[in-house]
């Protein structure tokens, strides 16, 4: 059995660590309240964007947009928004599988701009090909970050060298869950069935300027909303998973204080039987 | 829907919603040219450029600086999705002035024609700014 200075020294360890998960924990809390306000904020910009160029494309028709189909290029550019910080459960790494566990993905025909520290190291490791440089974004997004990163992928795309755009982000339901989605930019993906809703909505959507300068303008707005809505939901699951993360390995110290504490008295109550009997069995001997 | 004396207004910003309700005209600025939207108007789609927006409503006449995005419109209802709009109290008037003077000497030397651009809608946005103060 291990002696009693041993584990009241591991105990006191383990006080100390449960100590910093606790802070930690209240922290993440407190940030996840303030990032999900702003996710819920964002998200009537994010959602009524969706809406409306839906509703555009389903009244143009089958109009022919560079926006609308894929690129000649085989390279796909993937935002994969992660963390900066660790400790957060699987946060990172539940991303991270969703692009190097994709099926149908080549290592070679991806490009990773990579928004979070803890995501580039990760596809640095695996050997794929990394832009980045948006790392500090995931403190506290704003549009202009998200504008700059659309940006610069839209010139990308315009330039030919990547033929789809993708977005890989964490998307937050609520406090305890939040899910890992992958979601494709551009080209904007028209769902079946179109053409029947475009009858119904009879009305038909006039531009000005000409529909394909239109578009030419609002998709870039559209790409561009679609990444501030992610990076808003990405920062609230992080501070949500770590929040989790952090009550579970106080709950685990507390368990082990608990055990460790048994223990101890085990002991104690060990060396105090074995006191006594030295002792009578001292003054038998005298006796 | 035509014989309706209002529209159902909102302009809806990604950090917030910055109006919602019912008002008998909007009128802003557009890549097109300035429009004001009455009741019935027909299903259009503008892009917006740096101008004043004013909302007519049944009493009162409000107006915002209106820098970018663009506006779905209906004949009930006017959705603008906009990425800057900013009220006259929001406005820093010495930032703006500061601004409209920067953009005014980039234009005057004229660099490359990005530059050119991107100072033209600067400028633009200053002076919308100013105006709405005044």
């Amino acid at each position: 059995m291990a002696s009693m200075r041993d584990i009241k020294r591991r105990r006191s360890s383990i006080q100390g660590t449960q100590q910093i998960t606790k802070a930690m924990k209240l922290v993440s809390t407190v940030k996840l309240q303030r990032a999900r306000a702003n996710a819920e904020r964002s998200k009537d910009y994010f959602t009524s964007m969706y809406d409306t160029v839906n509703s555009i494309l389903k009244r143009v028709g089958h109009i022919e947009h560079r926006y609308l189909v894929s690129g000649a290029s085989r390279k796909k550019a993937v935002i994969v928004i992660t963390s900066n910080r660790g400790l957060a459960g699987g946060y990172n790494s539940n991303v991270i599988k969703l692009v190097t566990r994709n099926p149908q993905w080549e290592k070679e025909d991806l490009v990773i701009y990579s928004v979070g520290n803890k995501g580039r190291e990760a596809f640095v490791r695996y050997g794929y090909e990394v832009k980045d440089g948006y790392n500090e974004v995931v403190e506290s997004p704003a549009y202009g970050d998200a504008l700059a990163l659309s940006e610069e992928l839209l010139q990308a795309f315009a330039a030919g060298e990547v033929g789809e755009i993708y977005l890989a982000y964490t998307a937050f339901k609520n406090t305890v869950s939040h899910v890992p989605t992958l979601l494709r930019l551009l080209p904007i993906e028209r769902t079946e069935g179109n053409e029947e809703d475009a009858g119904k909505a009879s009305a038909i959507m006039n531009f000005e300027p000409e529909d394909e300068e239109a578009l030419n303008l609002i998709i870039p707005k559209y790409v561009t909303s679609l990444i501030y809505g992610a990076l808003m939901e990405a920062v609230a699951s992080e501070n949500g998973a770590r929040m989790q993360a952090m009550d579970n390995a106080t709950s685990n110290a507390e368990e082990m204080i608990q055990d460790l504490a048994l223990k101890y008295n085990r002991a104690r109550q060990g060396s105090i039987t074995q006191e006594l009997t030295e002792i009578i069995a001292g003054a038998e001997a005298l006796g | 829907m035509a014989d309706k004396k209002s529209l159902l207004l909102r302009i809806i910003t990604p950090d917030r919603i910055f109006y919602e309700g019912q008002a008998e005209m909007v009128e802003f600025n557009t890549t097109e040219g300035e429009i004001g939207v009455l009741p019935g108007h027909i299903p259009l789609t503008v892009i917006l450029k740096p101008g004043i927006l004013r909302i007519h409503e049944a009493e009162a006449e409000k107006e915002a600086a209106l820098h970018a995005g663009f506006a779905e419109i209906l004949p009930d209802s006017v959705k603008i999705l906009a990425e800057i709009v900013e009220w006259p109290e929001e406005i820093d008037e010495d930032r703006a002035e500061a601004a409209k003077d920067r953009a005014q000497e980039r234009l005057r030397n004229k660099a490359s024609e990005t530059d050119v651009a991107r100072a033209e809608t600067a400028l633009q946005r200053a002076v919308a700014r100013i105006e709405v103060l005044r």
